[in-house]
């Protein structure tokens, strides 16, 4: 495969949300305004690219039996990086991820690439896949977040789309909202998928 | 005493980790098809996340916080969790072989099951002690079993029902959990915290 398609499948064929559904829980959880979305998207990007790095460097080192721990302690190691470097630079959005961003440790996305390409492949084919999951999971995040923001808040990105008099979805930015807006858009996906 | 059954009643709940903080979302669409393995999981995570937070929170109080070593804690509950769940399932082949068999496959699942991960932090964040930590675990484990089974007792049903073809699989699935957390939302206000 060239590098161009290596980079390309996670926006669309391989999309990490909307295809793999790999990576729920901050998917579903932070989408409540659009610039959340960014700030969750472009963390986890930077953790993978750096997960999938340093596997593909280290893949000759690691003993097959003891891989999936090893795999674990890297990948927590960066997502500490990331930890802190946002509680320092970006205090606000930092608090209004919270929990989330400790749990990216647990991304299913992260691990699967680990486990299915980076232990497998060159460091920059591994570096062009991470960067392609990543914002391919960024702008399925920004999409999901837009929606949301739109019908909750009546904005997008912070500016005021629909005026005044437009009476707030408040449901949207509950709990209740991501799981229908996700499930709203995946059947949708389905059926432009089948014209 | 009271503060105790708070903590445990609005972990199962108000702030139920499924339905309202969004932890543990893979096992709960991937093994909600059938009410027995949704049983199963449920039955396995309720013991290992009661096990967990306890662990996790003397790790914490007495290891990490007199050495000074706060910024290994990801590190540190990640392989903590791992290490438990191989325990758990190592002790349990031994002293019962039945409950092994029954909660099988679910065991080794438990280790990415991030709602295990948010537990130990929500500990950190919300300062728990150990007995806090442990009905705090219990709570959340058994919040976790209530959805997946009453997630899968209405896909068991969702099966018979005439679903627009689009929406057949995942997508019917994110619509019908975001129904039940809809649901879920009427709880809040039952207690205070």
């Amino acid at each position: 495969m060239g590098l161009r398609k290596e980079f390309t499948k996670g926006f669309v064929t391989e999309n990490p949300i909307f295809r793999l559904l790999l990576g729920m829980c901050p998917t579903l959880a932070v989408t409540t305004a659009a610039i959340n979305g960014v700030a969750m998207g472009l963390a986890t990007t930077v953790v993978l690219v750096g997960s999938n790095c340093t596997i593909s460097l280290l893949r000759r080192f690691i003993p097959p039996r003891v891989r999936i721990p090893a795999f674990i302690v890297i990948i927590a190691s960066f997502v500490t990086i990331i930890d802190m470097l946002m509680a320092g630079f970006f205090y606000e959005l930092h608090k209004v991820l919270g929990l989330f961003i400790p749990l990216i440790v647990v991304n299913c996305i992260i691990l699967g690439r680990a486990e299915a390409y980076a232990s497998k492949n060159p460091l920059l084919r591994s570096l062009i896949d991470g960067l392609g999951m990543g914002l391919g999971f960024t702008i399925s995040l920004i999409v999901l977040g837009s929606i949301r923001e739109i019908l909750g808040s009546g904005t997008v990105f912070g500016f005021a789309l629909l005026g005044e008099g437009y009476p707030l979805f408040i449901v949207m930015l509950l709990p209740p909202g991501a799981f229908i807006v996700l499930g709203l858009l995946l059947g949708l996906m389905n059926r432009l998928r089948r014209v | 005493m009271l503060h105790l059954f708070v903590i445990f009643l609005s972990a199962i709940l108000v702030n139920n980790f499924v339905l309202t903080r969004f932890l543990g979302i893979c096992p709960f669409l991937g093994v909600s098809r059938r009410v027995e393995t949704a049983l199963g999981m449920g039955m396995a995570v309720i013991f290992v996340m009661t096990l967990a937070s306890l662990v996790t929170n003397l790790i914490y109080n007495l290891v990490l916080v007199p050495l000074n070593l706060l910024f290994l804690h990801i590190i540190t509950f990640i392989l903590v969790i791992a290490s438990l769940v191989q325990l758990v399932e190592i002790v349990l082949e031994k002293i019962s072989p039945a409950l092994y068999r029954a909660l099988g496959i679910y065991l080794p699942l438990i280790t990415t099951n991030c709602a295990i991960l948010g537990l130990a932090l929500l500990n950190v964040i919300k300062g728990h002690n150990a007995i806090q930590a442990i009905f705090f675990g219990l709570g959340a484990g058994i919040g976790f079993a209530l959805a997946l089974l009453i997630m899968a007792g209405i896909r068991e049903r969702l099966e018979l029902a005439d679903v627009p073809v689009a929406l057949q699989g995942a997508a019917i699935t994110l619509i019908t959990a975001g129904l039940l957390s809809l649901a879920f939302m009427g709880f809040s206000g039952l207690v205070k915290l």
